[in-house]
């Protein structure tokens, strides 16, 4: 596939470590924001060709793995209802909630459908006039735009039997909460690129200012990983700490405006708890005011959930880069992506399933377990 | 779930006054909205992200970036110790552990 291919070039990403090792003369941590960019590093295994002085800790951002637990309950009561279609991206189909998962539910008959886009959803709200169709809103500033766009052409088309359950997340409250933990090791941090294709570079330098940090927004193929690095590591050697731009054939300076006027217009900010993390101020969306008739969490009054997360689970010290997967007692043993008992052995962009699937530190997926996750 | 891939534009119509294409994703072929990105033309490249176009992908700096990777170590190579030269030219230092042929795992799925 064009410009995916092109940036995995193995003579290329020779160079680029060369370049790494010939600049670095002491040890730094670096952060990757984004579990995508933490699924390139360990499938390629970026972190061990680096030069040892560069550390790469695994950041927050699996949209899937924050999800708040009591969230998750909420989607497992409304889709275990005999009158709702409930659609969601097929990552949150194993993520577990207290006492079952969305798969379970659909097992003992609840109609749960897995869609590409939140179009599809819509989709069959129009299809099914008698039945609530709800579409479970994750993710992080990516995902978002298309959500909103969604919500917004229910109520243009008018059609009342659509809703969303959102729990959307922001990158630039997270980067400020691991900043300003007392275990914070981070020196730097690559920035997810698709975030910024969508929200520009604007909310950064403040950030990079205040904790004194390089930010470079990276991409997601191994070239893109080791530039994001390698202009990192110059910063870091140099003393500096500015925010750069190391994907610029997708990400412009001011984003994409019709994305984020769109987001302004559905959304509002709101504090948001993060699974395994807790609540982080103003780092979540929920739907504004004007667009509330379409908040599933209005629509259906979910009370009475108790959470409870398995006390072996140590995700929480994983998202924040406290703990590498594999020194999780249950890791590989309790914990597999076929039963997994923290949403990080579940997604393609957990951090518990990338070392599960391609670092093989004495366990082996099953084939089904190693082929892709879409 | 948070993957975007790059995508060619094939067409482009309006449906239900949204504005949709057909984007092709090395062979897989999907319906993608054009409303954050309404000026894309046929044949260019988009950032697509869960059906929805977020960014014309640039190919000038796409190509302005690999060119730049080129260059890298050029210098090095011309100047610099013959013995390192002949190393990097059978492929790898031996220093650093396993070769970046790692790099070529070869089991790229599609729809990343
Ligand atoms: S390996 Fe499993 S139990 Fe351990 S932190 Fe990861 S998801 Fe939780």
């Amino acid at each position: 596939m064009k410009y995916l291919e092109e940036f995995q070039n193995p003579e290329l990403a020779r160079r680029l470590l060369d370049e790494i090792r010939a600049t670095v003369t002491r040890p730094w941590a670096l952060m990757e924001v984004c579990g995508g960019q933490t699924h390139t590093i360990i499938r390629h295994g970026i972190d061990q060709l680096l030069p040892d002085e560069v550390e790469l800790i695994h950041g927050p951002g699996c949209p899937v793995c924050v999800t708040p637990l009591e969230v998750i309950d909420k989607a497992l009561e409304i889709a275990a209802r005999p009158d709702v279609i409930f659609c969601s991206f097929g990552d949150m189909l194993r993520v577990p909630g207290s006492d079952r998962d969305l798969f379970q539910v659909r097992s003992r008959g609840g109609d749960v459908r897995v869609v590409y886009s939140p179009l599809d959803a819509l989709k069959i709200a129009q299809q099914n006039p008698h039945r609530e169709v709800v579409f479970f809103g994750i993710g992080f500033e990516t995902t978002a735009p298309p959500n909103a766009m969604t919500v917004h052409q229910a109520r243009k088309l008018g059609i009342p039997n659509f809703s969303l359950l959102v729990s959307h997340v922001r990158v630039p409250p997270a980067i400020e909460a691991i900043m300003t933990s007392p275990s914070c090791r981070v020196q730097a941090f690559l920035a997810a690129g698709h975030v910024c294709s969508v929200m520009g570079m604007g909310e950064y330098p403040e950030l990079a200012d205040r904790f004194q940090v390089p930010i470079v927004v990276t991409g997601f193929e191994p070239l893109d990983i080791l530039e994001g690095v390698r202009r990192t590591v110059r910063q870091l050697e140099r003393g500096e700490h500015t925010v750069d731009n190391a994907y610029p054939r997708a990400v412009r300076s001011e984003g994409n405006p019709a994305a984020q006027a769109m987001l302004a217009d559905v959304f509002e900010v709101t504090d948001r708890a993060w699974r395994g993390i807790g609540t982080i101020p103003a780092s979540g969306w929920r739907l504004s005011e004007r667009y509330r008739d379409y908040d599933a969490e209005y629509r259906f009054s979910v009370d009475g959930i108790t959470t409870r997360e398995p006390a072996a689970c140590r995700s929480g010290e994983v998202l924040q880069g406290l703990i590498k997967p594999h020194e999780c007692e249950a890791f590989g043993t309790a914990c597999t992506p076929r039963s997994p008992l923290g949403a990080t052995m579940v997604s393609s962009e957990g951090a518990c399933a990338a070392y599960y699937l391609y670092r093989r530190l004495g366990t082996t997926p099953t084939p089904q377990e190693a082929s892709p996750v879409a | 779930m948070c993957l975007a891939v790059p995508g060619k534009v094939l067409d482009i119509e309006e449906r239900d006054g949204t504005r949709m294409a057909t984007v092709d994703f090395g062979g897989v072929v999907k319906e993608v909205c054009l409303e954050y990105v309404p000026d894309l033309k046929v044949g260019e490249y988009a950032i697509v992200h869960v059906g929805f176009a977020l960014q014309r992908l640039d190919e000038e700096s796409a190509r302005h970036t690999l060119a730049l990777f080129e260059e890298l170590g050029l210098l090095q190579e011309e100047f610099g110790d013959p013995w390192e030269a002949a190393a990097a030219s059978q492929g790898w230092d031996g220093a650093g552990g396993t070769p970046p042929a790692a790099l070529n795992d070869g089991e790229r799925e599609t729809s990343r």
